[in-house]
């Protein structure tokens, strides 16, 4: 089964002739363990498409699966506490307070979420060992690189039973060097088990993925397979 | 990429025999580029031009080894620092194919642009593969990030083409109705190659 499935989801903003459609019929599935890249410009509806996959926002049309639960069947009680307990959210502004270490950070979810504070700080202190970010565990945001934040934002939106993890732009405030350590440890937290979705306009860091999504004007228009398997890569071209 | 310039900055750490060159060779440009044969053709036209010989330890004759002569530094010394040619416009196969498009009213020019950023991203992902495979190898990854960077300014191009055209749309049909596009080919010789 799996973690995400979007069928036909359509999002229509305004009505009549000042109607905007952000998204228009989108179906796709993401399955644990993968990492999912959903490439356009801005305007596309690839935020918009993120916001319907983590429950913010309704479809106006189709359905939005999570785990094999139709979300438009939940009380809205039942999807705050799904959205609470299994999806997780990287954006790009980290996010962290100020005023918690990054152990604290990594727990908070689970205390917010009625967690005993010990239980919570042993599945954040988990996770950040799990990712190899034990280092940051009692450091203050302000004490970390922009990189080092991303990366503790990363085991936040992975702590405890989550199993969606979204990502938007994760690497927009980041230099090259940053960026891929992000990526990499988005990669490994969805090896871990989780199904990941990544929207960016970057083919750079689309590139990195299992997986990618092509959306232009709310419409998927084209979708890579899987990613390529270990055939060689040579350059025909030799040295002149 | 030089192959003569590449084997004289090899030789400059000492000299070394043919084959251990092409090994070197192979080893620093992360094996991306495969050279067979060429080493030892370039060898005998580095050692004709005087720019490399075969030094004293050059015995039984089986196996020559080579060091750099005066002009060999001399040659080394100026490419290193000779700018890379970047100033003049590349004859771009894809920034030319798309040229042609755009002015043709039957070619649906987003999907042409999709068709070639679906390629270049796919091309991205085998050297993203690539890295995985050897994530120790800092050469590989290095040649690698360079191809991937060169790709990357093409995806941003073909992007910025089709914004461009969104938001010329109706200027684009006119003038591809009007008649076909200057190609860049027909515009005035600033910045060709020499």
């Amino acid at each position: 089964m799996s973690v995400l499935e979007l069928r036909s989801v359509s999002r229509r903003y305004g009505q009549g002739a000042s109607e905007v459609s952000a998204l228009s019929d989108v179906s796709m599935r993401v399955e644990a363990g993968e990492l999912v890249a959903v490439m356009g410009p801005s305007g596309s509806g690839k935020s918009t498409l993120l916001t319907i996959a983590g429950t913010l926002e309704e479809a106006s049309a189709g359905e939005v699966l999570i785990d094999g639960v139709a979300v438009s069947a939940l009380s809205g009680d039942d999807r705050a506490a799904l959205r609470r307990h299994r999806i997780g959210y990287v954006f790009q502004d980290f996010n962290l307070l100020s005023g918690l270490t990054a152990v604290e950070n990594v727990a908070l979810p689970m205390e917010l979420d009625g967690e005993a504070r010990s239980k919570a700080r042993a599945a954040a202190m988990a996770v950040l060992a799990r990712l190899g970010l034990s280092e940051f565990a009692d450091r203050f945001p302000d004490e970390l690189s922009g990189g080092e934040r991303q990366r503790t934002a990363i085991a936040r939106a992975v702590v405890g039973q989550r199993r969606l993890l979204l990502a938007d732009e994760p690497t927009g405030a980041l230099d090259s060097v940053n960026g891929d350590s992000v990526l990499r440890l988005l990669r490994q937290a969805c090896r871990d088990g989780v199904a990941g979705v990544l929207v960016t306009h970057d083919a750079r860091l689309a590139s990195q993925t299992d997986r990618i999504i092509y959306l232009r004007d709310g419409y998927v228009v084209d979708e890579s397979s899987a990613r390529p398997g270990p055939e060689s890569l040579l350059v025909n071209e030799p040295p002149r | 990429m030089s192959m003569r310039h590449a084997l004289l900055a090899l030789l400059s750490d000492g000299p070394s025999y043919g084959w251990k060159l092409r090994q070197d060779f192979e080893a620093r440009t992360g094996e991306v580029w495969p050279v067979n044969g060429q080493v030892y053709t370039t060898l005998q036209r580095l050692e004709r031009d005087g720019l490399i010989e075969a030094d004293e330890a050059d015995v039984d004759g089986a196996q020559r080894r080579f060091q750099l002569t005066e002009g060999g530094r001399d040659e080394l010394a100026r490419w290193l620092q000779t700018p890379a040619e970047l100033s003049a416009p590349l004859r771009e196969d894809l920034v030319i194919k798309v040229m042609v498009a755009l002015g043709l009213a039957h070619v649906d020019a987003r999907a042409l642009l999709q068709v070639h950023r679906r390629h270049l991203v796919e091309v991205m992902r085998e050297y993203a593969r690539v890295k995985d495979a050897a994530p120790d190898d800092v050469n590989l990854a290095m040649v690698a990030d360079a191809e991937v960077f060169r790709l990357d300014a093409q995806v941003r191009w073909l992007d910025l083409v089709e914004s461009r055209i969104a938001e010329s749309g109706s200027q684009m049909r006119a003038k591809s109705a009007a008649g076909p596009a200057v190609l860049p080919h027909r515009r005035a010789k600033v910045g060709r190659r020499g």
